[in-house]
């Protein structure tokens, strides 16, 4: 019945299949990581609130407004012009033999000949999980009932000391669901980097493809590798939620 | 201890303290009474700054509330407070959400602060509660728990903020228990309630509020027996008629 999938496509580019697979899951792992960082500290930013004093509008201002900025610039545009956008304009920019912002000379040649894409990739699907994850962790901490902030305030501990020690435990518990489909997304999207010539699994479909002529065998091949990885990743998701509730 | 000087609070465009101005000395206890909506609460959460006051001036314990410069996690330390919903942590149990305050503000060590909290729970006699969970105990148990926790940062004043109404009527006794012992003890005391008794056996003074004002104050026989303002008797014979 099957007689017509060629596996020996498959075989053939498994090496490329698996070092694609390699580059989604460190795509996707870094992706979560300095993600939620970020998203954590975006979060925070964009509800960050001095009622009085002198820290009332560098607060504001400086605090604030960028997160409510940022957020609203990643989560408006497409995720794949803003891959565009940092490769080819922003990670140049920033790393260039000449006139590199961060890194200049033989350290920035050799970053980009060898690692490029993957910075380049690394850095977008960051950058616009971490917008993501924002608004996750803002709804999360907001849905915490304000009588928990203020007895926590009234016996005299800070606001950051609150938010550990009390908000953001809390929070966690309600956030782990969208996170989970954050993460999930994330993997999804991270086919998208495909675009910037960075071998991950949809390149290496793509390539094979191309070698053959032939779309539904690697096409098909990786569509069930995601498929996998997610399922794995929901029941990740599923058993926290479980161990939380329970706590 | 506690200096309220024309204070004036709006939420938005209504005015819900207006003018208002007293002063309670130390160890006095006060309890403040009135319809719902008479600013008692609001009044009672500008003294610790959950709150912030639009005019006028609050001290208490010689910190400045209303200054900017002032630190307020500072004053706060020094000034507990009891909710109607009681708040506790949910996350932590009882022995944890009073020795939190104390470690984390304070500095103790987890055994300074565990002795403490043990110290604390069986003077409000939930000694075998320490290691429960606040889900697993009742709206008496939780609300006394919720006064350790004030008291484990050895606070110079008590606020009270309606600690019964949240309440089955068969456990506002076991709270006021507690509290009328902590009067007994000779603590400064700002209580917000409904429980007109109770007011009346331990206060020292009793603020009558209505429309963001002080109406009227004295000691309980003068409120209750022969209050002055036609606004507290109407209140009064509303609150009392039914008992």
């Amino acid at each position: 019945m099957f007689a017509w999938f060629r596996t020996d496509i498959i075989i053939e580019y498994w090496p490329l299949f698996l070092q694609g697979l390699r580059t989604t899951l460190i795509l996707t792992a870094i992706g979560i990581f300095f993600g939620t960082l970020l998203g954590l500290f975006l979060g925070l930013g964009k509800i960050a609130k001095v009622e009085r004093g002198l820290w009332k509008w560098p607060v504001q201002l400086l605090i604030r407004l960028p997160s409510q900025i940022y957020i609203g610039f990643f989560r408006g545009t497409p995720l794949f012009v803003q891959i565009l956008l940092i490769h080819f304009a922003l990670v140049p920019l920033l790393i260039h033999p000449d006139d590199g912002l961060l890194i200049q000379g033989e350290w920035a040649l050799y970053l980009k000949r060898e690692y490029g894409a993957l910075i380049s990739g690394a850095l977008a699907l960051s950058l616009n999980s971490a917008a993501y994850i924002a608004e996750i962790f803002r709804a999360g901490i907001q849905s915490i009932d304000r009588g928990q902030f203020e007895a926590a305030r009234s016996l005299g501990l800070s606001y950051f000391h609150t938010m550990k020690s009390i908000v953001i435990p809390q929070a966690f518990r309600r956030m782990l669901p969208p996170l989970g489909n954050e993460a999930i997304t994330l993997l999804k999207d991270s086919s998208l980097v495909s675009a910037i010539g960075l071998a991950e699994l949809a390149y290496a479909a793509r390539t094979a493809a191309g070698a053959y002529a032939r779309y539904w065998e690697p096409y098909l091949f990786i569509s069930v590798l995601y498929l996998i990885i997610t399922l794995a990743m929901s029941f990740v998701v599923h058993r926290l939620e479980k161990r939380y509730q329970a706590a | 201890m506690i200096k309220v000087r024309d204070l004036q609070k709006f939420f938005g465009s209504k005015q819900v303290l207006k003018d208002v101005s007293c002063e309670i000395k130390d160890n006095e206890v006060v309890c403040v009474i009135g319809p719902s909506g008479s600013g008692k609460s609001t009044f009672l959460r500008c003294i610790n700054a959950l709150e912030t006051a639009q005019g006028g001036s609050i001290e208490v314990d010689g910190f400045s509330v209303t200054s900017p410069e002032t630190d307020l996690n500072k004053l706060r330390a020094h000034v507990g407070m009891v909710f109607q919903r009681f708040n506790l942590f949910p996350h932590k149990t009882a022995l944890e959400n009073i020795m939190l305050a104390p470690m984390k503000v304070k500095g103790l060590s987890a055994q300074e602060a565990e002795a403490k909290g043990q110290e604390l729970l069986a003077r409000v006699g939930l000694a075998e509660k320490a290691h429960s969970y606040p889900n697993e105990l009742s709206g008496g148990q939780q609300q006394r728990v919720a006064i350790a926790r004030a008291l484990a940062m050895e606070p110079q004043v008590m606020l009270f903020d309606e600690p019964t109404s949240a309440l089955d009527p068969e456990m506002v006794g076991e709270v006021l228990d507690v509290i009328k012992s902590l009067a007994h003890g000779g603590k400064t005391m700002v209580v917000v309630t409904h429980e007109m008794g109770f007011a009346r056996q331990i206060s020292d003074r009793i603020l009558f509020m209505d429309q963001g004002q002080i109406v009227e104050q004295g000691t309980p026989e003068k409120i209750f027996s022969s209050a002055e303002s036609e606004r507290t008797r109407t209140f009064l014979s509303k609150v009392l008629i039914h008992r």
